[in-house]
C-alpha cells in the first residue's frame, strides 16, 4: 500500500497539484503569449523603408516593374474563390518572368497582423471576409500604398485611357481614406432581395414593388406552405444588406450620410428607420421567416433557399457563385430592387450596388510596384471578363461584360443596375465600423427578426450603440459628404 | 557529497529553465508591458498610455458580460463533468453485480464503455465544435437533434438551439461536458483501480450498498484526483474560446448571449486591431484564472487519507 495518494497512477500529490495548476493558469491564456510574440517579431521600420525594386518604364510597363522581382499575393478565398487572381498572377509571371507566391485564405487578419507588425507584409492583399484587417488603422499608420500611380497608368486595353477612366466612379470614392486613394475595390456587388424567377412564375406571383405588397405576398406564400424569407442567422448582418439600403432609399442619402457619420440622433430622427424597422417587426410577428433561420449559417440558409423552402433571401451578388453547388439548373436566380415605402426620397428601382472585394498594396512590402501592376492586369477587360465567367460577379471595370452571355443571376444583376441608372446606393457604415454593424447592430437585428425585440427598441438601442462608437476615442472616425 | 548538490541540480535544470523563461515567462511580462500601450498590432511602434486600457476594461459592459458567461460555465460545467465522470467511473469499476470470484466488478461491457467515453477526447476540439454545430442545425430535416426529436414525436421540443438567446450558452456548455467527461472517466477509473480491494470487501461484508461505498470510500480516497480535475476543468470553463468561436451565432451571439473573455480578446486584437487593450484583457484573464486556482486549492483542502 502506498503511503500517499501521490503514488496512485495519474493521481498527484498536493504540491504537484499546486505547481500544475499554476502551469495550467499560464496556458489558459495562450493568446497572450502570441500577442507578445508579435511585439518582438519585427520592430517598426516605418522610416527606413528598403528600396523597392524599380525597372525601366515603357509603354508596355508604365509603372516600371522590375523583371524577375518576386511578388507575393494574399487572396481572400471566400464566396468568389481565388482562381481569378491566380489567372492574373499567371499573366504577371509570364510577362515579368518573376516568381509569384500565392496564398488563398479565409483568415486574412490573423495571418497578416504579425507580418505587418514585423514589417514584411505581402505585396497585394484581398482584404475581405469576416476576419479582414482594419483598413482604417492600416491607412492611418501609413501601411497602405497610395494607388494614385495605378489610377494614372494607362489601361491595358486602350493606352489612351487611364485606369481611373475605365473603372466605376464609385470605386474612386469608396477607396479613399481622407484624400488618399489606397484601396481598390475590385468587384461590384449588387445587394438586394434574391429569389427564384421560376418559383415565382410557377406560382403566379409577381416580385412586389412596395413594402406593403411584400407583406401581402408573404401571406400568400405562407398559405401555399412555403416560408417567405430566410436569412443567415449566424451572420445577422446579411440582413443589413437589405435593411440599410432600404432605409437609405426611403429616407434619402442625406439622412443616411448622417448615419455613416455617426451624427447624434441620426437613427432616431429618421422616419425611414422607423418604417423599415416596423416592416421587419411585422414580418417577424407574422412568422414570415423560415423557422430556425436564426441558427443557420449563410451556406445553410442559401441551401434552404435554393431547395425552395423559402422564397426570398437578403444577399449580395456573390451568392450565385457560392450557392452554385446546390442551385437547380432552371432556378432562374434573380435580384430585385429595393421596395418603395411611403414618402420615398429616391425613385422606384433604386438599387444598392457598390464596390466590394478591397484590394490593397502594402507600402512597406518588397515590391509595391509589382503589386500595383498585378491590379492593372486584373483591371484589363480580359481579366474582368474572366472574373465574370468564373465567379459570376461584376467588376469595377465599366461595361467589361458587354456582349458576353451572362449567367442568370449576373444577368439579372446587370439588368437591375441598368434600370437603376444613377440611383445606386453606396453605404459606408459597415466598411468603416464593422464592430458596430456586424456585432452590435447585428445582434439587435437578430433579435428583431425573432420577434424578441420591438422596432422601437431596436432603433433606440441601435442609436445607443452608434453613440458609444462616436464617443470611443480608440476608433478612427471617417466623414463623408456625398 | 552534499556540497556539489546544487551545482549538480542547476547543471541539469539550466537549459529547461532558460527555455521556460524565454517562451513562457517573458511573453507574460511583455504582455503586461504591451497592456500599458496603445499598440495596434499593425506597426512596430506604440505610445505609453499607463493604465488607460485597464480603466477602459473596468468600464466595459462587453467584458463584464463575457466574464459573467465564463463564471456561469465555471459554476456549472465542472460540477456536471466531474459528477458524471465520477458516476461513470464508479459504475465501470465497482458498480457491477457481484460475481463468484470477484467481489468488486464493473458493469457488463465496461471496457467498451471506457473506449466510447474516451472517444471525444481524441478528436480535435475544432472538429467537435463543427460536428455539434451541425447537430444543432435548426432545420427539422437536416439538423440531427431536431430530426431526432421529430422522429420520436417531440416536435414541440424542436428549437433553433444556438440561435436561441436563452439556451445558446447551455447548448455550448453541454458540448464542453460531452467533450471532457471521457477524460475524467479514465482518470477516475485509474485512481479507483488503485484503491485496495479489501476496503471494499470489508465494507460489503458490513452490509454497505453502492451508495454508501461511493460516498464513504471511493470519493474520500479520490479527493486529490477530483481536486486536480476540478482546477483543470475550471480553467477549461474559463476559456471556452474554440467552441464559442466556431459554434455561436454572430461571434458570441445571439446578441452577446454566449460571449466569453477569450473571444472578446481575439476580436479586440484581430478585428479591432487594438493589441494594447487586448493585452489588458489577457492580464485580466490571468488574474481571474489564478484567483480561481488559488481559491480552489485553499478551500478544497482536506486531510489526506493514507492507506
Amino acid at each position: 500500500m502506498g503511503s500517499t495518494s501521490a503514488h496512485n497512477n495519474g493521481g498527484l500529490g498536493r504540491r504537484d497539484v499546486i505547481k500544475r495548476s499554476a502551469a495550467l493558469g499560464l496556458i489558459a491564456v495562450p493568446t497572450m503569449g502570441f500577442l507578445s510574440a508579435c511585439a518582438t517579431g519585427g520592430g517598426g521600420d516605418n522610416d527606413k523603408k528598403t528600396d523597392a525594386p524599380k525597372g525601366e518604364t515603357s509603354a508596355e510597363n508604365p509603372l516600371g516593374v522590375k523583371n524577375g522581382a518576386p511578388l507575393e499575393a494574399f487572396i481572400f478565398k471566400g464566396g468568389l474563390g481565388d482562381q481569378y487572381a491566380k489567372d492574373a498572377e499567371a499573366d504577371y509571371k509570364t510577362k515579368y518572368k518573376a516568381e509569384v507566391k500565392h496564398t488563398g485564405t479565409q483568415q486574412v487578419g490573423p495571418k497578416l497582423t504579425p507580418r505587418f507588425a514585423g514589417g514584411n507584409p505581402p505585396d497585394v492583399i484581398d482584404n475581405s471576409g469576416a476576419d479582414h484587417l482594419d483598413m482604417n488603422k492600416l491607412s492611418g499608420q501609413g501601411q497602405l500604398q497610395d494607388l494614385k500611380a495605378l489610377l494614372d497608368a494607362p489601361s491595358m486595353d486602350d493606352p489612351t485611357k487611364k485606369i481611373r477612366d475605365v473603372i466605376h466612379p464609385s470605386t474612386l470614392d469608396k477607396g479613399m481614406h481622407g484624400d488618399k486613394f489606397d484601396v481598390l475595390y475590385y468587384a461590384f456587388t449588387i445587394y438586394g432581395t434574391w429569389y427564384s424567377q421560376k418559383l415565382l412564375d410557377d406560382k403566379g406571383w409577381a416580385y412586389p414593388k412596395t413594402l406593403d405588397e411584400m407583406v401581402t405576398l408573404c401571406g400568400e406564400i405562407k398559405k401555399a406552405g412555403l416560408a417567405p424569407w430566410t436569412y443567415a442567422g449566424k451572420f445577422p448582418y446579411y440582413v443589413h444588406f437589405n435593411l440599410f439600403g432600404q432605409i437609405a432609399k426611403i429616407g434619402g442619402m442625406e439622412s443616411w450620410i448622417a448615419i455613416d457619420n455617426l451624427e447624434p440622433n441620426a437613427w432616431t430622427s429618421n422616419d425611414a428607420v422607423k418604417q423599415v424597422a416596423e416592416h421587419y417587426e411585422e414580418l417577424a410577428a407574422k412568422k414570415y421567416f423560415l423557422a430556425g433561420s436564426q441558427g443557420l449559417t449563410h451556406i445553410q440558409s442559401q441551401t434552404a433557399w435554393t431547395k425552395g423552402n423559402a422564397v426570398f433571401i437578403p444577399n449580395g451578388s456573390w451568392v450565385e457563385n457560392e450557392a452554385a453547388p446546390t442551385t437547380p439548373k432552371d432556378f432562374g436566380m434573380s435580384v430585385g430592387a429595393l421596395f418603395d415605402g411611403s414618402g420615398d426620397k429616391m425613385p422606384s428601382g433604386t438599387l444598392r450596388g457598390e464596390p466590394s472585394e478591397p484590394y490593397i498594396v502594402s507600402a512597406n512590402g518588397k515590391n509595391p510596384t509589382g503589386g500595383m501592376e498585378l491590379l492593372r492586369i486584373m483591371l484589363s477587360k480580359k481579366h474582368a471578363q474572366n472574373f465574370a465567367t468564373k465567379v459570376k460577379s461584376l467588376t469595377c471595370v465599366q461595361d467589361a461584360t458587354e456582349g458576353m452571355t451572362l449567367s442568370p443571376g449576373l444577368a439579372s444583376a446587370s439588368k437591375a443596375v441598368k434600370a437603376a441608372g444613377p440611383n445606386l446606393i453606396s453605404l459606408q457604415l459597415q466598411e468603416w465600423y464593422p464592430a458596430l454593424t456586424d456585432e452590435k447592430i447585428g445582434g439587435l437585428t437578430g433579435q428583431l427578426l425573432t420577434g424578441d425585440l420591438k422596432a422601437a427598441d431596436w432603433i433606440k438601442k441601435t442609436q445607443a450603440e452608434a453613440d458609444k462608437v462616436a464617443k470611443d476615442s480608440s476608433v478612427t472616425k471617417f466623414k463623408r459628404t456625398s | 557529497m552534499q556540497h556539489g548538490k546544487y551545482r549538480f541540480i542547476v547543471g541539469f535544470l539550466a537549459l529547461p529553465l532558460i527555455i521556460y523563461g524565454i517562451f513562457v515567462i517573458s511573453p507574460f511580462i511583455q504582455a503586461f508591458q504591451i497592456s500599458l500601450t496603445d499598440w495596434s498590432g499593425l506597426v512596430g511602434s506604440s505610445k505609453f498610455v499607463g493604465l488607460d486600457n485597464f480603466e477602459r476594461l473596468w468600464d466595459s459592459d462587453d467584458f463584464w458580460n463575457a466574464l459573467r458567461h465564463n463564471v456561469y460555465m465555471l459554476a456549472l460545467v465542472p460540477v456536471v463533468t466531474l459528477g458524471m465522470g465520477l458516476f461513470f467511473a464508479f459504475m465501470l469499476n465497482v458498480g457491477g453485480k457481484q460475481k463468484k470470484n470477484e467481489v468488486v466488478t464493473g458493469v457488463t461491457g465496461s471496457k467498451i464503455y471506457k473506449f466510447v467515453f474516451f472517444f471525444p477526447q481524441v478528436i480535435s476540439i475544432t472538429i467537435v465544435a463543427v460536428i455539434w454545430f451541425n447537430i444543432y442545425n435548426p432545420d427539422p430535416n437536416d439538423g440531427m437533434l431536431n430530426s431526432l426529436l421529430g422522429a420520436v414525436g417531440l416536435d414541440n421540443l424542436q428549437n433553433a438551439w444556438l440561435g436561441e438567446k436563452s439556451i445558446a450558452l447551455w447548448c455550448i456548455s453541454a458540448v464542453m461536458v460531452w467533450g471532457h467527461v471521457g477524460f475524467y472517466v479514465v482518470l477516475f477509473s485509474a485512481a479507483m483501480a488503485s484503491i485496495p480491494r479489501d476496503i471494499y470487501e470489508a465494507a460489503l461484508l458490513d452490509g454497505a450498498n453502492r451508495f454508501h461505498t461511493f460516498f464513504k470510500i471511493t470519493l474520500p480516497l479520490l479527493w486529490d484526483t477530483v481536486q486536480t480535475g476540478w482546477v483543470y476543468m475550471g480553467i477549461i470553463a474559463l476559456d471556452a474560446f474554440a467552441l464559442v468561436q466556431i459554434m455561436s451565432v454572430n461571434m458570441g451571439g445571439p446578441d452577446g448571449a454566449t460571449d466569453v473573455m477569450p473571444l472578446r480578446l481575439y476580436q479586440t486584437a484581430f478585428r479591432d486591431s487594438q493589441f494594447g487593450y487586448a493585452s489588458a484583457m489577457g492580464i485580466a484573464m490571468l488574474i481571474v484564472t489564478m484567483t480561481f486556482a488559488l481559491l480552489t486549492m485553499r478551500f478544497a483542502r482536506r486531510e489526506r487519507i493514507e492507506y
